[in-house]
């Protein structure tokens, strides 16, 4: 038996609003990049899946998905980066303790 | 289609010249001592210039070079050298006025990120591949997450910068996972093979996910250019950004954006594309009309309230996105116009606003401080700047003789031929709340009476010329280049328009 292409969009589609939901939720920064990595890896799931089942010979979703890789991590790493920059300057990465400019 | 190395470097030469200057500044940081490290910033500002030059006179696209270069990745027309230009001046003034912010001009790191963004933009405004398009996006936007928190030891510049990253990154996701079900349902990454895709009968009757990749693509986009109900993170980043951070900002990577969505759009989802009886690009035209009066009427009524200088400019540059939206719905009409319009708005705009938060800049360094309050009596401290910042400010109204006036009424002609008036008259109404905003600043620079009268304002020789330079853009777009510009962006749309092959 083999899987059909609409599971791993279903899967996908699952990954990414847990994703959504954990961006808006979510207090600690830190968190909230988690729940980013999340949404690309839906992205990664999408990109994979339709190439494997749509046209396989051709390799431009791979290509694709691996650009989206170096994304994530570029984001991640300049992500973190800031958020050791606040925690620093404030002691906290909760973002509502990150409320000077308002108004 | 077969691949010239030399006929294809052309299309790529702005980012060739700024990844050369981008090791360059590197090395000169590492190499000169602290005290001359300042020159770093001349050194790119003049080489972006230089770049930006040396692509408008030796290698802009002529009708037989235009089309597609680098295996359909990169297209090479007359609108990606408008853009293209307009991303170089802009990273060029930033620079120059970089120079003059203490925090920032003895670290050769922030014209290095200045480069880095700027080669993503420039990349933008001629992406036609959905990686193509992702990469530049994300090239443009990460180093714009690192200039936001620049300053590590300013608070507000480490909020603004996590706000920015948290908001920009968000959007970056929901875009791409849109991205990713337009490459899934038709199997193409090129976005005229998709649009060639679009129209056959094998996709004759699946609306319901194109429509559902729009929607997501228009948020993220949406996100990019700071339009109502995706702009929350505006005004927060634009506050506690280092101010030269802000200018570039708030031009070039909007500048690059729109530039994006028009291509992007019409490229994809071309006029007259009907899939299951429901004609695609009037459900966008719509969509991004809502979004215009929407931007508009939030920006400019939050902005009548506000005290901070630049919030009151962050709030300003949401209702003029609005304005330019309002040209992306006209793009009904085939003539070009409202492309054009677009065009000549963002060349404008981003001269407007880079002399407006480069007189910011000279004046908070000097007095500290961003309250439109302690703009008082601007007009005898240094009577220069309080004139650049009065054109700047009747240029974003849309006052004659400054270049806005021009700007604002291609957008709403564009808008009435497209059968769009009621948008127009809503543009319009819009249009004279703003002027009140706009007016109280230069009533307070030059009739108020503040507490530090007599507390100078330097500015460097290097700061007034770039400052005179932008005014007197500013004022020649308004007046005797209107016409040159305009025709030079009619260019710009009719080769967008033109459908290439190859």
């Amino acid at each position: 038996m083999t899987v059909p292409l609409w599971m791993y969009l279903l899967v996908s589609a699952a990954v990414f609003c847990i994703g959504v939901y954990g961006v808006l939720s979510r207090r600690n920064a830190v968190a909230i990049l988690m729940s980013l990595e999340l949404m690309l890896s839906a992205v990664n799931i999408n990109l994979i899946a339709f190439w494997r089942y749509g046209a396989p010979s051709d390799i431009t979703g791979q290509v694709f998905a691996s650009f989206v890789f170096v994304i994530a991590a570029a984001e991640a790493a300049v992500g973190l980066a800031i958020i050791i920059a606040v925690y620093r300057s404030r002691g906290s990465v909760v973002v509502e303790d990150v409320n000077l400019l308002r108004g | 289609m077969e691949f010239n190395f030399l006929q294809s470097l052309p299309a790529i030469a702005p980012e060739i010249g700024l990844t050369v200057m981008a090791v360059v500044v590197l090395l000169l940081d590492v190499y000169l001592p602290e005290s001359k490290r300042r020159n770093v910033g001349f050194v790119a500002g003049f080489g972006m210039l230089a770049t930006a030059a040396a692509y408008f006179l030796l290698w802009a696209p002529t009708p037989e070079t235009q089309g597609l270069y680098w295996g359909g990745n990169i297209r090479h027309d007359t609108l990606a050298e408008i853009f293209k230009i307009m991303v170089l001046i802009a990273g060029a003034i930033t620079c120059f006025i970089g120079v003059d912010a203490k925090s920032l001009a003895r670290r050769g790191e922030f014209f290095l990120i200045i480069i880095v963004s700027s080669l993503g933009a420039t990349l933008m405004a001629g992406a036609t591949d959905l990686i193509m398009v992702i990469l530049a996006l994300e090239t443009t936007t990460i180093p714009l997450y690192v200039l936001a928190a620049f300053r590590r030891d300013d608070k507000r510049s480490a909020e603004s910068g996590m706000k920015y990253f948290l908001f920009g990154s968000f959007a970056s996701a929901i875009l791409l996972y849109g991205i990713s079900l337009l490459y899934g349902f038709t199997g193409h990454t090129n976005l005229y093979d998709i649009a060639a895709f679009l129209s056959t009968a094998a996709f004759s009757s699946n609306a319901a996910p194109v429509m559902i990749s729009i929607a997501l693509i228009i948020t993220g986009f949406g996100f990019k250019i700071s339009a109502v109900p995706f702009h929350f993170w505006t005004p927060d980043v634009y506050e506690g950004a280092p101010t030269p951070v802000t200018a570039f900002l708030s031009v070039a990577s909007k500048a690059a954006s729109f530039s994006l969505l028009v291509r992007f759009f019409l490229a994809v989802f071309p006029l007259g594309l009907v899939i299951d009886g429901l004609t695609i690009s009037s459900f966008w035209m719509q969509t991004v009309a809502v979004l215009a009066i929407v931007s508009m009427t939030f920006g400019n009524l939050i902005a009548l309230w506000q005290k901070n200088i630049k919030r009151m400019l962050a709030y300003s540059s949401i209702a003029q996105a609005g304005y330019i939206l309002m040209g992306v719905a006209a793009l009904s009409t085939e003539s070009g116009t409202s492309v054009a319009a677009i065009g000549f708005y963002l060349f404008m705009y981003t001269f407007t606003n880079l002399l407006a938060f480069g007189v910011i800049v000279y004046f908070s360094e000097a007095t500290g401080s961003e309250n439109i309050r302690d703009l008082a009596g601007l007009s005898r401290r240094n009577p220069m700047l309080a004139l650049a910042f009065t054109i700047a400010l009747l240029s974003l109204a849309g006052i004659p003789p400054a270049a806005g006036f021009f700007g604002k009424f291609f957008l709403f002609q564009a808008a009435v031929e497209a059968n769009l008036t009621w948008l127009a008259i809503i543009g319009v109404l819009n249009a004279i709340v703003a002027l009140y905003y706009y007016l109280v600043v230069i009533k307070v620079m030059y009739v108020d009476h503040g507490d530090y009268e007599e507390m100078e304002i330097p500015v460097s020789r290097a700061g007034g010329a770039v400052l005179a330079v932008a005014s007197l853009a500013v004022v020649l777009l308004g007046t005797i280049l209107t016409t040159p510009f305009f025709e030079w962006a009619a260019r710009g749309a009719e080769a967008l328009f033109r459908i290439v092959q190859g």
